[in-house]
């Protein structure tokens, strides 16, 4: 008979502990998430809102991506709008041309298949999907050159897909995009 | 008692032979990758490789251990033979036929779209039809496992299903469900276009569709290594496991939350809204949930097996651990990767940190040391625990076995730990080669050279394991008894019917992935312009 009530005791021992801890699980999956929700509202990295597309097949001949409007464009309110697009195995422009210390938003595409774009020593990294607009939004620090890696599998030449971005001081930036209406550091 | 012997041992080997290969291609590509490959090859036979590899590895492998366990928890688990096997061995010769269909395009260089697909890439169709009827043959263990289930439930009424085969049901409708989503990808958008019937494909949408497959079938792989913790494990070092009830609950919040997650794969894609992603973000925050129960289950049935051999202290226990059990050992290292591949999967499950190294290596090394790791060690030990009972013949090899994990473990962290570095360095994902000359590569040339050591680690550790295997088929023959699983401290009498059967679950299961995937693809399908022209593989050769 005492075993049988040592067992019912052990048992609801059991059962407290292990709420406990599934309770303490909770916490921390909850605070996880709830870091994740603040910080994504509070330093706006939110990812794009809303869904736009762009044929892929028409990209060269009207629209937005046309070639002559490709690079950076200073905005009427002084932001820098970065177009680009990723074709099997390079990006155009090749170079993209920055300044410091202003809003740049990135509004990129696929011309062919799915690439993907990342700029290393940043946290820029998005997908390059056919028929649909990525829009990034973004700011650099210091002036430097990053590479800027095909971070997708796109076909057999995926390996030798690296663009590359160069940041340049921002008075410097202004200067250039006086003289020129789209701006890239390959020309 | 176990009387399918011959088709679950069918089941293990080809499994295992294709995990081989797999393991030799795996460790090819380590290599030529680094900076200590000085040669020039095709690029092409790198990403031909590649699609190989994870072909075998995601699809072919954990598809036929769990499948061959499953038979054997079902005769095990419910003490009566398989009902059905001969539609088990007809799945079992799909899975096969389909490996080859599959394998013989991507060997030939007319599909190398890697396993994730890439549409609007599209391969030679055989490649498709091959994974799709290696899924048929899946999903007929699906329905296997639930009928033998169902005829048990029938002459049992009102007894709790063994958990063995509670959970081993919960991962085969976890997987008949998840799958779906490819399956849907292959047949309405990709197949049309490889058979030359349609020339334009929406490649948003495909992406959404694999990713309603891409993340629960991580935890179809894992199931079986979390039956084996649970049901292996305490009986195995001469314990029990510390509760029945939240072994159950655990594979139940798997089958509910594991599905409406996979939009975490699309994070940086610009075919999901915001919100959606946000969604999802939170439910793959849920899905840590059972794993954090699992490992506390796991460790207090470990101290109460510690325990009853006379482990004292605080900590001290640890150490009158039967170590040289190698199902004592395997545990505890899977358990070790579990924790350092857990923590990277709840850096990756934030929109904002998952920035930083989406696609890049880091990526890579986390799939490697959870899957690869974690999961992939079990594989081991279960194999190891059941053969004797599936030959017959004594497999007391231990200090072989113990190497061989011992290795696995090194390999996979020498491997996985480097590879995690340069991904937060910002190496991308999935190239033949890198240009290690380049001053903004550089500084990762020594890491990957690490990687490449581990990766020939991993090679040895598979070859051993193979060789203990063989070496089974050799040994005496023995008397084993019956193939038994762990029984829980306090033996649940009886059980709530929640706890026992899956009605309400898989309603959960398909109601959820319906909220969370339904307005994404609703949208996607209604948005005019978004397919576009497919772009042929391996075409003209």
């Amino acid at each position: 008979m005492t075993t049988g009530t040592d067992h019912g005791i052990g048992e609801a021992v059991a059962a407290r502990i292990e709420q406990r801890w599934a309770i303490l699980s909770i916490v921390i999956v909850g605070v996880l998430v709830g870091m994740a929700a603040f910080i994504g509202i509070h330093q706006a990295t939110m990812p794009q809102g809303h869904v736009e597309t762009a044929d892929p097949r028409t990209l060269h001949l009207s629209g937005e991506f046309i070639e002559s409007n490709l690079g950076s464009e200073v905005e009427p309110d002084g932001s820098v709008t970065v177009r680009a697009i990723g074709q099997q195995y390079s990006f155009t422009p090749q170079c993209v041309l920055v300044p410091t210390e202003t809003p740049v938003t990135f509004r990129t595409t696929s011309a062919d298949v799915v690439h993907g774009l990342l700029i290393e020593a940043t946290n820029i990294n998005v997908m390059l999907v056919p028929g649909y607009v990525s829009v990034l939004p973004t700011r650099f620090k210091a002036p430097r050159e990053h590479v800027m890696p095909c971070q997708e599998f796109c076909g057999i030449g995926h390996q030798g897909m690296w663009g590359k971005v160069k940041v340049i001081d921002k008075a410097a930036f202004a200067k250039l995009a006086a003289a020129r209406r789209r701006l890239t550091c390959v020309d | 008692m176990l009387t399918s012997k011959r088709l679950i041992l069918a089941h293990f080997w080809l499994a295992f032979a294709a995990f081989g290969l797999a393991l030799v291609l795996g460790a090819w590509q380590m290599f030529v990758r680094s900076p200590l490959n000085a040669w020039h090859f095709n690029p092409e036979f790198y990403y031909r490789s590649v699609t190989a590899h994870g072909s075998i590895m995601g699809y072919v492998l954990p598809t036929l251990v769990a499948m061959g366990f499953g038979y054997a928890i079902s005769e095990a688990a419910l003490e009566k033979p398989l009902l059905g096997r001969r539609w088990a061995w007809t799945g079992f010769w799909l899975v096969a036929a389909g490996a080859v269909v599959a394998m013989i395009p991507v060997s030939l260089g007319w599909a190398s779209v890697l396993y994730t697909f890439y549409p609007p890439m599209v391969g030679n169709p055989f490649y498709y039809i091959g994974v799709v009827m290696v899924v048929v043959g899946s999903w007929i263990w699906v329905a296997l496992m639930s009928i033998n289930l169902a005829a048990w439930k029938r002459d049992n009424p009102g007894k709790p299903v063994p958990l063995a085969m509670f959970a081993n049901v919960a991962g085969s409708y976890l997987w008949g469900w998840t799958a779906v989503g490819a399956a849907l990808e292959i047949i309405f958008q990709i197949l049309p276009v490889a058979l030359g019937l349609r020339g334009t494909i929406d490649a948003g949408l495909a992406r959404v569709f694999f990713s309603w497959t891409l993340h629960a079938i991580v935890y179809f792989w894992l199931i079986p290594t979390y039956i084996a913790y649970y049901t292996i494990f305490p009986r195995a070092i001469g314990g029990r496991l510390y509760s029945d009830a939240m072994a159950r609950i655990s594979f139940i919040l798997f089958l509910v939350v594991a599905m409406p997650i996979g939009v975490h794969h699309l994070f940086t894609d610009p075919q999901v809204g915001a919100g959606f992603k946000f969604m999802h973000s939170v439910f793959t925050g849920l899905v840590a949930l059972p794993t954090l129960l699992t490992v506390f289950t796991i460790c207090a049935s470990a101290e109460i097996a510690s325990r009853l051999r006379g482990g004292s202290g605080a900590f001290g226990w640890v150490k009158a651990l039967p170590w040289a059990n190698p199902i004592m050992l395997a545990t505890a290292l899977s358990l070790v990767m579990l924790g350092f591949g857990g923590a990277g999967g709840l850096i990756n499950m934030s929109y904002q940190l998952d920035a930083s190294i989406h696609n890049t290596q880091w990526i890579t090394g986390h799939f490697h040391l959870i899957f690869g790791g974690a999961i992939v060690i079990m594989y081991f030990a279960i194999a190891y625990d059941l053969w004797p009972h599936l030959t017959g013949r004594a497999l007391d090899s231990f200090g072989l076995m113990r190497t061989q994990l011992w290795l696995w473990f090194i390999g996979m962290i020498v491997t996985t730990f480097p590879w995690h570095y340069v991904g937060v360095l910002g190496m991308p994902r999935r190239m033949a080669f890198y240009d290690y000359a380049n001053p903004a590569i550089s500084p990762q040339a020594f890491s990957v050279s690490m990687s490449v050591i581990g990766g020939l680690i991993l090679l040895i550790s598979g070859a051993l394991f193979l060789a203990v295997l063989i070496r089974g088929h050799r040994a005496p023959g023995t008397d084993v008894g019956p193939y038994q699983f762990a029984v829980a401290v306090h033996v649940p009498a009886r059980i709530p019917v929640a706890l026992n059967s899956f009605g309400l679950w898989l309603a959960l299961m398909v109601g959820l992935t319906v909220v969370n995937y339904g307005y994404p693809i609703a949208q996607l399908m209604v948005l005019p312009e978004t397919s576009v022209p497919a772009v042929y593989v391996g075409a003209g050769r």
